[in-house]
């Protein structure tokens, strides 16, 4: 360990038993914070697994759907049936505090978009119908995926920061204080016992002069 | 706040969900996704990409991981799941955590 470079006086060592406490208690809160965020987060990761991986198939399903659909339709259909933007939805954006991380909260608007189809039921197939439906009930749902992935990444790349704080401080910062402390206050007691030393030997010259 | 959503695809699949609400935007590879991102960053809040194109750009999504607004997110396209957003999910818990507790080793 690398001692830190002071002078070995009484004010350093006082101003260093400080800071050796600041970090010992910033270490701890740190540990607990990421502990707390290693738990979070592993609740986190199963649930958003297990949404990724039911929506995975689910989009598969409904973009199969639609091309299948489209094969029943001409090529001058389609284009002329979706060329039209629909009315694009909004959703209510907001961030929410975990951890002092801000993590997205996503809300899709209520009352509109649902049967608002960009098409008039003549000119598609039902099939292509049930598609679009079916992929609006999807979008809700994969805004919900959305979050949940957005979060789980800020909270591993915080859990990273933060274990790298932890290390810094365990293994690099409190040992080298102590370790300074510790040379300070044995360069300390070599002083004053080189001048108790020095003390008697003046003594007893002294009383060899006297008598 | 209020934002929008988009979808950088592949013509096909983008248009189902063109429909259904989202705003499409076509790119037909890498480069071009990533001129489409840079674009639209700023004026959508979830902009969801087709997972092979994600695939292919990850560093410019990466370079939005750590705010919460926009979220881009992989989606599969009709050829089906290239298992790219699984894969993310993964390296994100052995990133945090030092394994993999997904649950999802092995799938494609």
């Amino acid at each position: 360990m690398a001692r830190i470079n002071v002078n070995p006086t009484r004010m350093e060592l006082k101003k260093l038993k400080a800071r050796l406490k600041t970090a010992q208690r910033g270490h701890k809160l740190l540990k607990d914070k990421t502990d707390e965020m290693i738990r979070r987060f592993s609740a986190l990761v199963r649930e958003t697994a297990r949404l990724r991986r039911a929506l995975d198939g689910e989009v598969v399903r409904v973009l199969k759907q639609f091309s299948l659909a489209r094969g029943t339709m001409s090529k001058k259909q389609i284009a002329l049936a979706f060329s039209m933007p629909a009315a694009s939805l909004e959703v209510d954006c907001t961030t929410v505090n975990v951890l002092n991380i801000a993590i997205p909260k996503l809300r899709l608007e209520e009352g509109q978009g649902g049967e608002i189809y960009p098409y008039s039921f003549a000119e598609v197939t039902s099939e292509a119908d049930r598609a679009v439906a079916d992929a609006g009930t999807l979008l809700a749902r994969l805004l919900r995926l959305a979050e949940l992935e957005k979060a789980t990444a800020m909270l591993s790349g915080e859990i990273e920061r933060s274990k790298r704080r932890v290390n810094a401080l365990e293994y690099v910062m409190i040992p080298d204080i102590e370790e300074t402390i510790r040379y300070i206050s044995q360069k300390l007691e070599e002083n004053e016992r080189g001048s108790l030393t020095r003390l008697m030997k003046v003594k007893s010259m002294l009383e060899e002069r006297g008598s | 706040m209020k934002g929008k959503m988009a979808i950088i695809g592949d013509g096909d699949g983008a248009l189902v969900f063109s429909a259904a609400g989202a705003d499409a935007y076509a790119a037909e590879d890498g480069a071009a996704a990533k001129r489409l991102l840079k674009e639209l960053a700023g004026r959508y809040a979830v902009i969801f990409v087709t997972d092979v194109l994600a695939a292919q750009m990850e560093e410019e999504i990466a370079a939005y991981a750590m705010q919460p607004y926009p979220i881009v997110l992989a989606v599969p396209s009709a050829r089906g799941s290239s298992g790219y957003g699984a894969q993310l999910l993964r390296r994100q818990s052995e990133r945090a955590l030092g394994m993999d507790i997904t649950g999802t080793e092995g799938e494609r």
